[in-house]
């Protein structure tokens, strides 16, 4: 775990953006300060050793998968589809042009 | 170019033909309505669970197996996350850390040689949806019609060093995954696509190159053109001594040149994690073994069986066991009319041009092996000629009838009677008096070209050995 | 006082079903506002949902349908569930029944508060950390969390998926054994679910918890780390038990200290994913741009309450190259050893007995800008949640303000019918569960 003790304003910025979310000047200052109390709490965990520790991505762990056969099954009406777009046309969702 | 070596790696991208979507039961077709082909699932609404289909899970470890690869002991999905309107969820579940299967190869024979190409990894993931852009309007429309269709991922090593090589192995890659019925491999609708880094140095260079990734290749034609055009554009590069940066580039198929998408700078950050919807799980290993026997004889097993056990030279066997159908029928056909050769010439010729023209493949139409074979007979019963058999091909393709019927009702029929045939031969021989006097100065063609005038005449039905051996007669009798 | 005046004092429901009403047959219940019900508001208390109305029922919902309940309504929550206090809320927060000024604890708090008041007899929740337990404790009521995979989490908007469960928040331990029969099981549409038998939980409502061993883990008393009211009650409670003929056990949690920690890195990182899908492109708010990246950010800063977009910063930051193996994989090793603990200590005991919350319910506003207080609060719910296995607070006890006070057991997975059975004993032989809030 970084023992960087701070989050900076930057990194902010960044996860943010990667977020997709648009922060003012003072959010940015107050996560900041924010993130870095609870990364600070959380940076506890360093005190343990995992070095042989399996990682739980899941509560489960029978390792035994529930698959779906192979079949069809009725999709939603067109009307559903789209019955709840902000936009649409001709059975499509409209959105907004895409710049790279 | 010869001072330097390409290098090259192809990841390929393939539709697994299953009759419903990797994690719900939407229809897998294509061409639907827009948005028709979709539940809350595929659509990514909130609260939606996504739960596997086994039979895309089987066919991606047919595959795998097919490609020498090694199955993962521990099956699991990972999140790839990044914004886009084809991605309802703005996140894709693929596989990171550990594909399925990783570590294989395919053997392809490039320039009378065979080589090696080996596969990194192979992994299962869902595929995207369709955006329209609508440019005048700054708008786009989206279809997720395709959302959640099984898309199998491929990954070769770096071991392909030209465009051809690349092109020969995404055709051996074609053909395998025709062979297994796990993908159509239709280049035009999308069920195959291929990226592929290149990268050159100086021969002998013992550390890389720097690499470009190319996109929007969408036929075979396609990724050998911009895997030459790419090769070029670096070596000039290097030979102005100017640097190479690592980057993403588009085929421009209209233009023929490839162009800048994206720098490395811009690459995603994806924040790959495990998937908590979908449970890790274990492959047993009876089971694989099971899938592994139960594969079918694969494109090179099935070459080398033609040479072998039919006689065919290595062109013709790997034309042949290239299309899966194309050999099954031709086996088909040796059943009927024993002669390889022959047949080979017709599937690889005639046959091969009507299928290109109607861009189908032979299992749709309604040309059968025992049409083949007919027309074949026919021939060599001397009923038909050669020539007039092709002129019928393509009726026997388009009303699936037997090659007997249609020279029946054509009344086609080979004339083969010397006194039939004197009076049309008497006609030609009036009418070329210079081809005689070109004969008799030893120009074998002159006999040739009145050969073909005959045939002409009798719209070719005369048997073109009998019309040589009276020829032959009267311009050396001096008649 | 009618329903309307009473949930017009607490703002528990949030949307009242259309042609339903508490009158009719079949028992009313509310439903968390997280739980998809077809044609029907269903917006996580977001802003960002406006409008949403799900074209499918969660596999919950169904199953209600079927056995004939009233849907009610929706009630109201933290903001996508992230919270502890029910003050995130897009609609304002709710209330205590108990004192108004106070939190009904979160994030199912409109569910906790409105069958606490009698708006309705019992509700649906979900726990993610302790957001079934700890509002039932807080509003004096009972609250389950089954084990991870007992039911379907098809049609509960995610939080963290690898977290979250279903369950009921009722008046007494068998209408929760009741109502767990009926939204237990496996089911197609949702791999996690396990396809195992679900036992008749009303079998276990039995008066009896002779020899059943009662493990008493020393980590969930910590010096100090305790409310005094609440430590009396739940040590008086441990009697109540013994002298019933239960045994003690004394049990080490080791690793319980660290489940919160674990618990903020991987919950907002599984919560950043699940979150991403709302941009403005498919229903919901879209705050209109000229392109798309515009038109997502717009969407996302308006539609996000600050409480959401912190735990999506904290869990994009920990799952961000460079980071993901010093915090998300380093929590998934740390979950290991918790659920090592629980595992241990399950062969030394039925169940465990701990406080389900340090402190009874506190001010609202008290915690609302001290993020990580707010946090530590779920320090006794959160284990549960880490090693899937499952949790049921009854009340066991009021402070001298009259607050209510809440009792946890846990058992082994899929072992249901051992808290079923330990709490229905308790409360049979108690009589918490029968005062009343006045409104």
């Amino acid at each position: 775990m970084p023992n960087k003790k701070t989050i900076d304003e930057k990194t902010v910025k960044h996860v943010a953006g990667l977020s997709r979310i648009n922060l003012s000047g003072k959010e940015v200052k107050l996560y900041q300060r924010q993130l870095t109390g609870i990364l600070g709490y959380i940076n506890k965990l360093n005190e343990l050793d995992t070095k042989d520790t399996l990682p739980t991505s899941h509560p489960l762990g029978n390792l035994k998968n529930v698959f779906r056969k192979d079949s069809v099954r009725k999709s939603l009406s067109a009307e559903d589809v789209l019955k709840n777009a902000p936009a649409k046309k001709d059975g499509f969702f409209k959105v907004p042009k895409i710049i790279e | 170019m010869k001072d330097y070596e390409i290098v090259i790696g192809l990841e390929a991208h393939v539709q697994l033909l299953t009759e419903s979507k990797v994690f719900c039961g939407c229809s897998t077709k294509f061409g639907l309505a827009p948005n028709s082909s979709t539940c809350p699932v595929c659509l990514g609404l909130p609260g939606v669970l996504p739960v596997l289909n086994e039979k895309a899970f089987l066919y991606a470890i047919k595959t795998a197996l097919a490609l020498n690869c090694r199955i993962q002991d521990i099956i699991k999905f990972d999140r790839k996350n990044y914004y886009y309107p084809d991605l309802p969820k703005n996140f894709q579940i693929s596989q990171y850390d550990k594909p399925l299967a990783y570590s294989g190869y395919i053997e392809i024979e490039h320039n009378n040689a065979k080589k090696k190409i080996r596969i990194t990894r192979v992994h299962l993931e869902e595929d995207a949806g369709k955006l329209i852009h609508e440019p005048g309007k700054g708008l786009s429309y989206v279809d997720f019609n395709r959302t959640g269709i099984p898309l199998l991922e491929i990954v070769s090593e770096p071991d392909i060093s030209s465009p051809e090589e690349g092109s020969a192995y995404l055709q051996e890659l074609k053909s395998i995954l025709q062979y297994l019925k796990v993908s159509d491999c239709n280049m035009e609708e999308g069920s195959l696509r291929c990226d592929a880094n290149i990268s050159v140095r100086p021969r002998g260079e013992g550390s890389l190159g720097v690499k470009a990734e190319l996109k929007n290749m969408n036929s075979f034609k396609a990724v050998r053109d911009a895997l030459s055009y790419e090769a070029k554009r670096h070596v000039e590069l290097l030979r102005k001594g100017e640097r190479i940066v690592q980057e993403t580039r588009l085929w421009n198929e209209r233009k023929q040149i490839t162009e800048l998408m994206r720098t490395k700078e811009e690459t995603h950050d994806y924040r790959y994690f495990p998937e908590p919807d979908l449970v890790p799980f274990t492959v047993d290993k009876k089971e694989i073994d099971r899938i592994k026997r139960s594969l079918p004889e694969l494109p090179q097993a099935k070459k080398k069986r033609f040479i072998a056990l039919y006689g065919l030279g290595k062109y013709d066997a790997g034309v042949l066991t290239r299309d899966m159908e194309i050999s099954n029928f031709f086996e088909e056909t040796i059943k009927l009319f024993d002669n390889p050769k022959k047949i080979a010439n017709w599937l690889s010729g005639d046959i091969a041009s009507i299928l290109n023209e109607r861009k189908i493949t032979i299992g749709r139409t309604r040309f059968k092996p025992a049409h083949l074979a007919e027309l074949l007979d026919l021939i060599h019963t001397e009923e038909i000629t050669g020539k007039m058999a092709k002129e019928i091909l393509p009726e026997i393709f388009d009303r699936g009838i037997s090659p007997k019927e249609i020279v029946r009702s054509k009344g086609l029929k080979q004339i083969k009677d010397a006194g039939e045939l004197a009076s049309v031969i008497d006609d030609v021989l009036r009418e070329n008096k210079k081809s005689i006097d070109d004969y008799k100065k030893g120009k074998v063609n002159a006999l040739i070209f009145l050969v073909g005038q005959v045939m002409r005449k009798t719209k070719g039905q005369a048997n073109p050995k009998i019309v040589n051996e009276i020829l032959k007669k009267r311009l050396e009798g001096g008649g | 006082m009618t329903i309307e005046a009473i949930n017009k004092k607490l703002n528990a429901i949030i949307y009242f079903n259309k042609g339903v009403s508490a009158t009719q047959s079949g028992t009313p219940i509310a439903i968390k506002d997280n739980i998809c019900v077809k044609d029907e508001p269903t917006t996580c208390a977001s802003k960002i949902l406006k409008g949403f109305k799900p074209p499918y029922d969660a596999t919950v919902i169904k199953k209600l349908k079927e056995a004939g309940f009233a849907l009610l309504g929706k009630s109201n929550m933290d903001e996508f569930a992230f919270g502890s206090s029910c003050e995130t809320s897009c609609y304002g927060p709710t209330r205590n029944p108990w004192d108004p000024e106070r939190i009904p604890g979160g994030s199912s708090g409109g569910s906790a508060s409105s069958v606490a008041a009698g708006i309705v007899p019992m509700a649906l929740g979900s726990d993610t950390g302790g957001s079934i337990r700890q509002p039932a404790s807080l509003c004096g009521i009972v609250g389950m969390k089954p084990t991870y995979g007992r039911v379907s989490r098809y049609g509960l908007i995610a939080f963290a998926s690898s977290l979250d469960q279903i369950g009921p928040l009722t008046r007494s331990v068998s209408d929760s054994a009741m109502l767990l029969n009926v939204i237990s099981g496996y089911d197609e549409m949702d791999s996690t679910s396990l396809d195992l038998p679900v036992p008749d939980f009303t079998q276990s409502l039995v008066n009896d918890v002779r020899k059943m061993k009662i493990g008493i883990p020393k980590e969930y008393f910590p010096e100090g780390g305790i409310d005094k009211e609440v430590k009396k009650a739940i040590t008086k409670s441990k009697d109540i038990l013994i002298a019933l003929g239960a045994e003690p056990v004394e049990i080490s949690l080791p690793h319980t200290e660290y489940a919160v920690s674990c618990y903020y890195i991987i919950a907002p990182a599984e919560a950043s994913s699940n979150l991403a899908r709302f941009d403005g492109d498919q229903y919901g708010l879209r705050k209109d741009a000229k392109n798309m990246v515009d038109m997502h950010m717009g969407t996302r800063t308006a539609g996000f309450g600050s409480e959401v977009k912190r735990r999506i910063l904290l869990g994009t930051y920990s799952l961000s190259s460079g980071y993901y193996e010093a915090y998300y994989l380093k929590a998934m090793k740390v979950r290991t050893k918790i659920k090592d603990d629980f595992l241990n200590a399950f062969k030394l005991c039925d169940v465990i007995l701990t406080p389900t919350t340090p402190t009874p319910a506190f001010k609202i506003g008290e915690k609302i800008d001290d993020p990580l207080k707010m946090y530590l609060s779920d320090i006794f719910t959160i284990p549960a949640n880490l090693a899937g296995i499952p949790g049921i607070s009854i009340p066991c006890g009021f402070t001298q303000a009259g607050l209510p006070i809440g009792l946890q057991f846990l058992a082994k997975p899929f072992d249901e019918e051992a808290l079923i059975r330990v709490a229905y004993t308790f409360e049979q032989n108690t009589d918490f569960h029968k005062r009343k809030p006045k409104i």
